[in-house]
């Protein structure tokens, strides 16, 4: 059985028949073809369906499509323009792939959505709030090192601070000397 | 002697310095006995590179970033129908009988597959065809795939499998290895020939050197036993498959997969073996995958399910797995249960390692036979072993199939070896970093194995380690709860050999250039987040000198690019960077000519650099790229070029499996971990883990800093966390997975995962691109035995099981508090 329903994404109003036992996550992939938001676990373990319901970071898979009707839903498609001009990335996006915070990319729009709500109550985040409000938005390729950079330098060009583009230094490498050194080396070593 | 410097200087201001220049090209002497393949031409490697070794922007970064990114879930064909798979409930059951016919009558469903329309045999190894599309004889797991259905909906799909009758004869299961490998009466496998226990399904036994006189040499011999849990992949994308069967004109129709896979050619070949279909006619198509860790990297019943359901119903047919099947699809980490002796002189050099590894294999072969060949293969580098001898068994058990998983096969033997390693030093009271720079290997020369290992960063990343992490002053000097721990290992950059025995390349790239001035690059490279997208990318704006954004990287789609053989075994950036230098120099050689003649100059002093063909000794000559590819196409014809990779056939020993674990380079690792132990909980708190990798050359720094932080964030997820685990029948039904779900499994999150600090070592290689070797897996490996000395270092106890989780610990702690044996003379008492 479907019924007809009025949602309202990304400013846009969609009118979607959906099968009533839907979840919002479904009527948004599969009803208004906003595919952005991603299915990982079904059961609100991942994170990876993470959208805004009236500015709240809310996970969409184990929300009934129901409960968004008459509110304000936020999707990643809706996060370009939301705080710059139309179609420009919001900072936090660009800072992801100025900072390689997307690997697979597949955690990446949820993880977008509770990092901009984040930088919407606190200007100034620490790293241990950045970690803090991502806690509930698994990645399996980072590590989440490059996403708490990218946050941070999202964070900075909304104060209007100067961020690098794409250098950062802070990580040391090192360069081998030629072989041949490397060879005394081991020499020296083994003496 | 040559001057070098940090590549982490920043680039001048407005760019374009690039990677500084490297004097570490091997003169062909260098190579000391052993043959050495410098690629290229000779601007290769001591070139000033000028996009090469920047930290540049992905290809495919806003298009995830923005959402925009079409992943296989994200597609939508019209009328298109869903498919969902029954499962076997039982571990070891015989199929007496499958009864379709009330799903098929159910309204809204299309079609009904079991496995008697595909029957034949597949496996990614080609000696050990042991699995089918769906069972048809037998199920050898809970889990086990015996019919599919494609419905209007998942819903229906769903109905309709309630509705399938299926008989069984339940057996006898096995879930142990050792009773595997003991028992007979039991066979999950039928024996290959008489007298053989079908529940074996790999032994590899291999020895090299003299083992007894290195062990008589020995001051100090180290024996330990050594338990490794099995873990998953958990990529956040469950696999997802789409199936179309266009029928042709003439009565033969093509049929096109779209697959969240990692193995687009061998998937290719697999469906046209299981459906019996010319090659020619099969295309399969990889969209950007959500992560695959190895997970993806053969193929599953959903790729053949959804072809045969679609060839069956005339329509598209999609099956997207539940988060509890990826966890039963599996192929992840094998349990391990090891044996390690270690002998050494008091100065510490190793004079013998022995090991012995059960590897629980689970329902079937996957990957195993080199996973066995892998568990003792690889253990030969970074150090010096003069005799060495492994023999490991992998059996059969009635659970979801192991399989390949970052640091396929090595990742549980190098934790047994490296925390052997930590006891030895602790026995001959040497500083563990010592030890290890004692048995450096060094580079160009064989390991004992005789694998050819090139260039070798390994000491530079102890060094680096121990700098970052204040190691001299620190270790053993932290107070009891605190400790620091090292740990080093070694990977390969691709398998020497393809999966199926060919002579043809193992990556190849086709370029065309556009009279706009834009490069198309077809690439069969499977990108799963590492970026392999990207990389091709890099090297034609290195190359021919156009900006990123006039680059396009078409890829893993069998029908429009070249034959790559997939994202595993670290292969990709080797071996299809040198494909795609291949083809980019063929077209830079045009278009120098072109130009060289335009001006009237020898070919040599056209640069193509920044959106300009210049000429080098003339600075005020240029012209912009676009005419540089105009005239060249006016002169020699359209614009493009082929080029590919195949492996040197020499880098490997002449005896049965030498050719396995052989690679065209090897990359190295060190970390340091640093842990808090909490003595009343057991709970262990990581820090921080310094990871210093040498990579050979890190193309892009910060593509190869997220690779090493997200595998030492793997490493330490399975060190700590992760555990791949089945009830026994005390606990529910036997052979039930314990919680697969993502939090019963427990990925870390961003709070659980420690301080990441990549440390970059480039050696320059001479075999790969640019000089560059893998990242992607090499730098898991050390996390784990690292973590497990610094809890040594921390309170005392030496963790020889995975995972070191809370109840373990503390066990340990408290076994050992009862002991009441004389402490370790480092260790600082408890305040009781």
């Amino acid at each position: 059985m479907k019924d007809l329903l009025t949602l309202r994404v990304n400013g846009d109003t969609h009118e979607v028949a959906v099968p009533t036992h839907w979840t919002l996550l479904e009527a948004l992939r599969y009803a208004v073809a906003l595919t952005g938001s991603k299915q990982g676990c079904d059961k609100g373990d991942c994170g990876a369906c993470t959208v805004w319901v009236d500015g709240v970071p809310t996970l969409s898979c184990i929300t009934p499509v129901y409960e968004a009707v008459g509110r304000e839903v936020r999707t990643v498609e809706g996060l370009a323009g939301f705080r710059t001009p139309v179609g420009v990335p919001h900072p936090l996006q660009d800072a992801f792939d100025v900072c390689g915070a997307a690997q697979c990319g597949f955690c990446t729009p949820g993880i977008l959505m509770s990092a901009a709500a984040l930088l919407e109550e606190n200007a100034t985040p620490t790293r241990d709030d950045v970690r803090e409000a991502l806690s509930g938005n698994l990645c399996r390729c980072t590590g989440y090192t490059k996403i708490l950079d990218a946050v941070e330098m999202a964070a900075a060009r909304l104060r209007g601070e100067e961020t690098r583009d794409a250098d950062d230094p802070r990580a040391a490498r090192v360069l081998l000397p030629p072989d041949t050194m490397l060879a005394e080396k081991a020499e020296e070593v083994a003496r | 002697m040559t001057e070098w410097k940090r590549a982490s200087d920043p680039p001048a201001e407005g760019g374009g310095s690039g990677t500084p220049l490297v004097n570490a090209v091997p003169h062909p002497d260098v190579g000391g006995g052993v043959p050495v393949h410098p690629r290229g031409d000779d601007d290769g490697y001591n070139a000033e590179l000028t996009v090469i070794g920047r930290r540049m922007r992905k290809t495919d970064g806003l298009s995830k970033s923005t959402g925009r990114a079409r992943y296989t879930d994200d597609l939508t064909l019209p009328g298109m129908l869903h498919g969902k798979i029954l499962r076997s409930p039982h571990p070891h059951a015989r199929i007496l009988s499958i009864d379709t016919s009330e799903a098929e009558a159910l309204p809204g469903v299309f079609g009904v597959v079991t496995g008697e329309e595909m029957p034949t045999p597949y496996g990614i190894i080609v000696w050990t065809p042991d699995e089918q599309a769906l069972a048809t004889e037998r199920v050898r797991y809970i889990g086990d795939g015996v019919a599919a259905v494609a419905a209007v909906d998942e819903d229906t799909a769903l109905r309709a499998l309630e509705r399938i009758r299926v008989e069984y004869e339940v057996l006898e299961a096995i879930f142990d290895p050792e009773e595997a490998a003991r028992r007979t009466d039991v066979q999950i496998h039928e024996a290959k020939r008489a007298g053989h226990n079908g529940n074996i399904s790999k032994i590899v036994k291999l020895e090299f050197g003299d083992l007894d006189a290195g062990f008589g040499k020995a001051d100090e011999v180290i024996e330990g036993e050594y338990f490794f849990e099995g873990t998953t992949h958990t990529p956040i994308e469950p696999h997802c498959a789409i199936g179309q069967w266009e029928e042709g004109g003439a009565g033969v129709g093509r049929l096109t997969v779209w697959s969240s896979t990692q193995v687009p050619h061998y998937l290719h070949r697999e469906l046209a073996k299981v459906l019996e279909l010319d090659p020619a006619r099969v295309r399969v198509v990889q969209p950007p995958v959500g992560g695959g860790f190895g997970g993806k990297s053969e193929p599953f019943d959903l790729e053949f399910c959804v072809a045969k359901l679609a060839m069956k119903t005339g329509r598209p047919v999609k099956i997207l797995y539940t988060r509890e099947e990826v966890f039963l699809a599996h192929r992840g980490r094998h349990p391990f249960k090891m044996k390690y002796r270690v002998g050494a002189t008091a100065d510490g050099k190793l004079t013998a390692v022995e090991g012995r590894t059960l590897l629980d294999g689970g329902a079937y072969s996957s990957f195993g036979l080199v996973t066995t060949y892998y568990s003792g293969q690889l253990l030969t580098a970074p150090y010096e072993m003069p005799a060495y001898r492994f023999h490991s068994t992998r059996v059969f058990t009635n659970k979801p199939a192991c399989g390949p998983k970052r640091g396929h096969g090595s990742v549980q033997p190098r934790f047994a070896f490296e925390v052997s390693l930590d006891k030895l030093a602790e026995r001959l009271g040497m500083d563990p970093i010592e030890l290890r720079r004692r048995n450096f290997m060094g580079g160009y020369r064989r390991t004992i194995n005789e694998l050819r290992v090139t260039s070798n960063g390994f000491l530079q990343c102890l060094d680096s380690v121990e700098r970052a992490s204040g190691w001299k002053d620190r270790f053993r000097k932290m107070g009891f709860g605190r400790g620091l721990g090292i740990a080093g290992s070694c990977y390969i950059s691709g398998t020497n050999y393809p999966i199926y025995p060919n002579a043809m390349p193992q990556s190849a790239v086709q370029i065309q250039v556009d009279r706009s001035g834009r490069v198309t690059i077809f690439s069969g490279a499977s990108d799963i987040g590492q970026g392999s997208d990207s990389v091709p990318a890099y090297i034609v704006c290195e190359e021919l000198g156009v900006p990123l954004d006039y680059v396009r990287v078409v890829a893993s789609d069998t029908d429009l690019t070249p034959v790559d053989l997939g994202a595993y075994s670290s292969r990709v950036t080797f071996m299809m960077g040198n494909a795609c230098i291949d083809a980019a120099r063929k077209i830079k050689a045009v278009v120098q000519e072109a130009v060289a003649e335009e001006w009237g100059v020898k070919p040599g002093r056209v640069l193509l650099a920044g959106g300009m063909a210049m000429d080098g000794m003339d600075t005020g000559r240029s012209m912009p790229i676009r005419e540089a590819f105009n005239l060249a196409e006016a002169r020699s014809g359209t614009l493009g070029a082929v080029g590919s990779y195949n492996t040197p056939k020499d880098v490997h020993g002449d005896y049965r499996g030498g050719t396995i674990g052989a690679s065209p380079a090897y990359s190295f690792t060190a970390h340091v971990a640093e842990v808090e132990v909490d003595p009343d909980t057991g709970f262990v708190e990581v820090k921080t883990i310094w990871v210093a990798h040498d990579c050979g050359r890190a193309l892009n720094p910060a593509i190869v800093e997220g690779q090493m932080e997200g595998s030492a964030y793997m490493g330490f997820g399975e060190a700590l966390m992760e555990q791949q685990v089945y009830k026994d029948a005390n606990h529910g039904r036997a052979g039930l997975h314990d919680g697969p779900s993502l939090l019963d499994y427990r990925v870390p999150s961003s709070l659980d995962t420690p301080e990441l600090r990549a440390l970059i070592v480039e050696s320059i290689d001479p075999e790969g691109p640019y000089g560059a070797k893998e990242a992607g897996e090499g730098p898991l490996h050390p996390s784990i035995p690292a973590i497990a000395n610094a809890i040594y270092d921390a309170v005392g106890v030496r963790m020889d099981s995975l995972p070191f989780s809370p109840p373990r610990v503390w066990r340990a702690l408290q076994e050992k508090a009862a002991r009441q044996s004389s402490p370790p003379e480092h260790e600082r008492e408890a305040a009781d």
